[in-house]
C-alpha cells in the first residue's frame, strides 16, 4: 500500500470526527435557536470571540466523549514495523488501515493516542477546578464577610501557598515515595471535605425553617458525600463505585491545592466589596444569617466574575497537567494524556517531531477555547 | 511607609520560615531517607544496617532539632564513637568536636555538598543562577517591551481592527505554555522535517557562549508565555487611562495624539503592568525549568529538576531556599514600588 498524501491524511481525519462535526451541529443550532432563552450563555453568540471560544471546547468535549467510535487503532497496542513511521504510513498486514498521524517511539498510533488524552484531560482539569472552586468558596466568603483574626489566619495561609513556586511543589508532592507516607491522602482527606461542607451550609442556611426538607436535603448530602468521599480520598467504598487511582488521586490533590488559594483571594476580595451592597444591608435587616447572607446574597451576586475566572482556571489546570506530564510525574508512562506525550515526543523531537506536534497542538487550542470563551463571557457579562 | 516594610518584612520572614520547613519536611521523608543511606552507603545494606547509619549521621534527631541544625540556630549534633573518633555535623573529617565550629547552618554560609556534583553547593548555586539570571534577562528585554508595546498600540484606540488583532495574539500567547512553544519552535525552526534550520535546538553551548543562534529559542519560548498577559493588563490599564479628563483637556487643547499618548497618557498606564513584570519573575521560575530541561541548559531550573532526580537532598534544600526567596523578594518589591509610583496610594 502506499503512504497517504497530506491531502488524504486530512481528509481521513476530518471523516474520523465526524461524530463530532454532527454533535457540534446540532448542540450549536439548538442553542442557536433558544440564545433568546439561554441567558449569558445565549448572548455568546454575539460575541464573534466567544463562539470561537464555544467551538473549541465543544470539539474538545465531544471528542473526549466519542473518543471510542474515533480513534482508529487502539492506543496502547504497539504494532511492529511502525516505529517513528511518518503521518499517512499504512499499517502492515491491515488492508486499509493507516497510522494517520504516524507512530511513536513505542510504534503507538499518534492520532489515536491524541484522541484518548482528551478524555484524561478533560475529566481531570474541570473537575479539579471544581473542587478548587468549593475550598476556595467555602473559605473566602467567611474569610472576606466576617475579616478579623480568621481572615487574617486564612489568608496568610493562603498566601504561604502562593509563594510556593508551583513546579517545585509539583517535584515534592508528585512523587511515588511520597504516596508511602501518606501526605497525599491527608491532604484529600482535608480538600475532599470542603465540597461536603458547601452543600452542607447551602442548604442549612437556605431550608431552615422547613426541617422536613432541610432533613432529606441533608441525607442526601451526607449519605452521597460520604459514600463519594471514603471511595476518592480513602479508597474504602464498600461498593467500589468510586475509586481513583493512587497515581491519578496524588496529581488531582495536587492541582486542586496549587489552585484553591487563588479562588479564595478572588472570593475574599469580592465578598468584601459585595457586603457594603444594600440587598446584603437589607438581608441583615431582615435578620437573616450569616451563612444565608454569603451563600444566598453574596455568591450568587459575585457569579459572573467567578465564571469567567472558572474558565480561566480549567484553561490552566489543563496546563498544569501538560506540565506534570512533561516531567514525566503523575500518572503511568503509557497514558495517552498530552503532557505525557509530549515528554516522550520531545526525547526525538529533531529527527521524529511527528509525535509530538498533535498533542501540543490539541493542548494548545483547547486551552485558547477556554481563553476565548472566558474572553466573550467577560464581555457580555460587563454588558449589564 | 518605615512601619509598613517592618511589617511587610516580619510577615515575609515569617512565610520563609514556614515555606522552608515545609520544604525540610518534604524532602527528608522516610523513603528518601532510605534512599539517602543506601546512595551514600552502598545498595545492599540490610534495613538494620539503614537505621544505624541514619541513627549515627544524625537523621534521627527530632525534625524541629534537624531543621534548626539545618538552618543554623542549633548547635550541631555531634558523637563520640566507640574508639575516640570524633563525628558531628560541623566536624569536618580528621578534626576534633573542639576544634571546630559549634553552629553550621544557612545563617552561617553553610549550604552542605551536593551528593552528586561532589562540590560545596553554594559554589554550584551562584554558578548556576548565574546562567539562569542570563536567559531571565534575556526573557526579560524581550518580554516586558514587546508586551507594553502591544498593550500601549491595542489599549490606545479601544476597539479598532488593531486592538482586535493584537488582544486575539496576547490570547493565543497566553494560551500556549512554553513546553508547547518550545516544541513547537524546535519543530520549526531546527528540525529536518521543515528543513529552516535557523537556529539551534539546544542551548548547551549558550553556557559557554551566548549567540543569536544557540539562544534564540529558549528565549522566544519563555517570554511568549508571558507576554500575552502583561499585554492584556497594559491594554486594560491604558484602556482606562484614555477615557479620563485630562486626556481630553489636552486632546481639546490642541495637542497631537501621539505626544498626548506619550507625555500624559502612557505614564498613568504603566503603573499596573509595572508591578505584573514583577510579579511574573516567580511565574517565569516555572517556565525556566522548563525550559532548561528541553533545551538542555544546564542552569538553575536544570539543577532542581536533577537534585530531585538524584535525591540530592541538601542541593534540593538550597534550590528551595533560593526559590521561595526570589518569589517573596519580588513580591515586596513589587508592592512597594506600587506604593512609590502612585500618589494616590499612601500606606500609614
Amino acid at each position: 500500500m502506499e503512504r497517504l498524501t497530506g491531502t488524504e491524511i486530512f481528509v481521513r481525519i476530518l471523516q474520523q470526527f465526524t461524530p463530532v462535526w454532527i454533535g457540534l451541529a446540532v448542540i450549536l443550532f439548538i442553542s442557536w435557536i433558544f440564545r433568546r432563552k439561554l441567558g449569558l450563555y445565549g448572548r455568546l453568540f454575539s460575541s464573534p470571540i466567544g463562539i470561537v471560544g464555544l467551538i473549541l471546547i465543544l470539539f474538545w468535549a465531544l471528542t473526549a466523549l466519542f473518543a471510542d467510535s474515533i480513534v482508529t487503532a487502539d492506543h496502547l497496542s504497539q504494532i511492529s514495523g511502525m516505529k517513528n513511521k511518518l503521518p499517512g504510513w499504512p499499517v502492515k498486514g491491515q488492508e486499509g488501515a493507516y497510522y494517520l498521524l504516524g507512530g511513536d517511539n513505542l510504534a503507538r498510533d499518534v492520532f489515536s493516542r491524541m484522541v484518548m488524552g482528551s478524555r484524561i484531560v478533560l475529566a481531570i482539569a474541570p473537575a479539579a477546578t471544581l473542587f478548587a472552586f468549593m475550598v476556595g468558596i467555602t473559605l473566602g466568603l467567611p474569610a472576606g464577610f466576617y475579616g478579623g483574626k480568621l481572615d487574617t489566619g486564612l489568608s496568610f495561609l493562603a498566601n504561604l501557598v502562593l509563594a510556593f513556586p508551583v513546579i517545585l511543589l509539583f517535584f515534592l508532592l508528585v512523587t511515588p515515595e511520597i504516596r508511602s507516607t501518606g501526605v497525599p491522602l491527608a491532604l484529600a482527606g482535608v480538600l475532599f471535605l470542603f465540597p461536603i461542607i458547601f452543600f452542607i451550609m447551602l442548604f442549612s442556611s437556605r431550608y431552615r425553617e422547613r426541617p422536613a426538607l432541610l432533613a432529606v436535603l441533608l441525607t442526601i448530602t451526607i449519605v452521597l458525600g460520604g459514600w463519594a468521599y471514603t471511595g476518592l480520598a480513602f479508597n474504602a467504598d464498600p461498593l467500589n463505585v468510586f475509586y481513583m487511582d493512587p497515581n491519578l488521586l496524588n496529581i488531582f490533590v495536587s492541582v486542586v491545592f496549587v489552585n484553591s488559594p487563588t479562588v479564595f483571594r478572588i472570593v475574599r476580595g469580592l465578598t468584601i466589596d459585595i457586603k457594603t451592597r444594600d440587598y446584603v444591608a437589607a438581608a441583615q435587616t431582615r435578620g437573616e444569617r450569616p451563612w444565608y447572607i454569603m451563600l444566598w446574597e453574596v455568591l450568587p451576586n459575585a457569579r459572573g466574575p467567578l465564571i469567567v475566572d472558572f474558565c480561566l482556571r480549567i484553561g490552566y489546570t489543563t496546563i498544569l497537567l501538560g506540565t506534570l506530564g512533561f516531567f514525566g510525574l503523575g500518572l503511568t508512562p503509557e497514558s495517552p494524556d498530552w503532557g505525557n506525550t509530549i515528554n516522550e515526543g520531545r526525547k526525538l523531537l529533531q529527527v521524529y517531531p511527528h509525535p509530538a506536534l498533535p498533542p501540543t497542538i490539541a493542548l494548545m487550542t483547547l486551552v485558547l477555547g477556554l481563553n476565548l470563551l472566558a474572553d466573550g463571557l467577560r464581555e457580555e457579562s460587563l454588558k449589564d | 511607609m518605615i512601619s509598613f516594610l517592618i511589617k511587610r518584612s516580619g510577615v515575609m520572614l515569617l512565610t520563609a520560615l514556614c515555606l522552608t520547613f515545609v520544604v525540610f519536611f518534604l524532602t527528608n521523608l522516610e523513603p528518601n531517607l532510605e534512599k539517602l543511606t543506601k546512595s551514600e552507603g552502598n545498595m545492599r545494606m540490610t534495613d538494620e544496617q539503614v537505621q544505624s547509619w541514619l541513627q549515627n549521621n544524625g537523621y534521627r534527631q527530632p525534625l524541629l532539632k534537624r531543621y534548626g541544625e539545618w538552618l543554623g540556630v542549633a548547635p550541631g549534633w555531634t558523637r563520640t564513637a566507640d574508639d575516640g573518633k570524633e563525628f558531628g555535623r560541623c566536624v569536618k573529617p580528621d578534626e576534633s568536636i573542639a576544634q571546630s565550629p559549634r553552629f553550621c547552618g544557612l545563617v552561617q554560609g553553610e549550604w552542605g555538598r551536593s551528593l552528586v556534583f561532589r562540590t560545596d553547593i553554594s559554589g554550584i548555586i551562584k554558578e548556576k543562577l548565574t546562567l539562569t539570571g542570563k536567559l531571565m534577562l534575556g526573557v526579560l528585554l524581550v518580554m516586558a517591551p514587546a508586551a507594553l508595546i502591544i498593550g500601549v498600540i491595542a489599549g490606545m484606540r479601544e476597539g479598532t481592527k488593531t486592538d482586535r488583532t493584537l488582544s486575539a495574539f496576547s490570547i493565543l500567547t497566553t494560551s500556549t505554555p512554553e513546553y508547547v512553544s518550545g516544541v513547537i519552535f524546535i519543530v520549526l525552526f531546527s528540525s529536518k522535517l521543515v528543513g529552516l534550520r535557523w537556529f539551534k535546538g539546544t542551548a548547551t553551548s549558550a553556557m559557554e557562549n551566548i549567540t543569536f543562534e544557540n539562544f534564540t529559542l529558549p528565549v522566544m519560548a519563555l517570554a511568549l508565555y508571558g507576554v500575552g498577559y502583561i499585554a492584556r493588563m497594559t491594554r486594560a490599564s491604558m484602556a482606562e487611562v484614555m477615557t479620563e479628563q485630562y486626556i481630553r483637556t489636552a486632546r481639546l487643547k490642541g495637542l497631537s495624539f501621539g505626544s498626548v499618548v506619550i507625555k500624559h497618557a502612557l505614564r498613568n498606564a504603566l503603573i499596573a503592568p509595572f508591578t505584573v513584570i514583577m510579579l511574573q519573575i516567580p511565574w517565569l521560575l516555572t517556565g525556566v525549568v522548563i525550559i532548561e530541561t528541553l533545551f538542555n541548559y544546564k542552569g538553575f531550573g536544570w539543577t532542581l529538576v536533577a537534585a530531585v532526580g538524584n535525591n540530592d537532598i541538601e542541593l534540593l534544600l538550597a534550590c528551595s531556599v533560593v526559590a521561595v526567596f526570589v518569589v517573596l523578594i519580588t513580591q515586596l518589591i513589587s508592592d512597594i514600588s506600587y506604593v512609590y509610583l502612585n500618589p494616590r496610594i499612601r500606606v500609614s
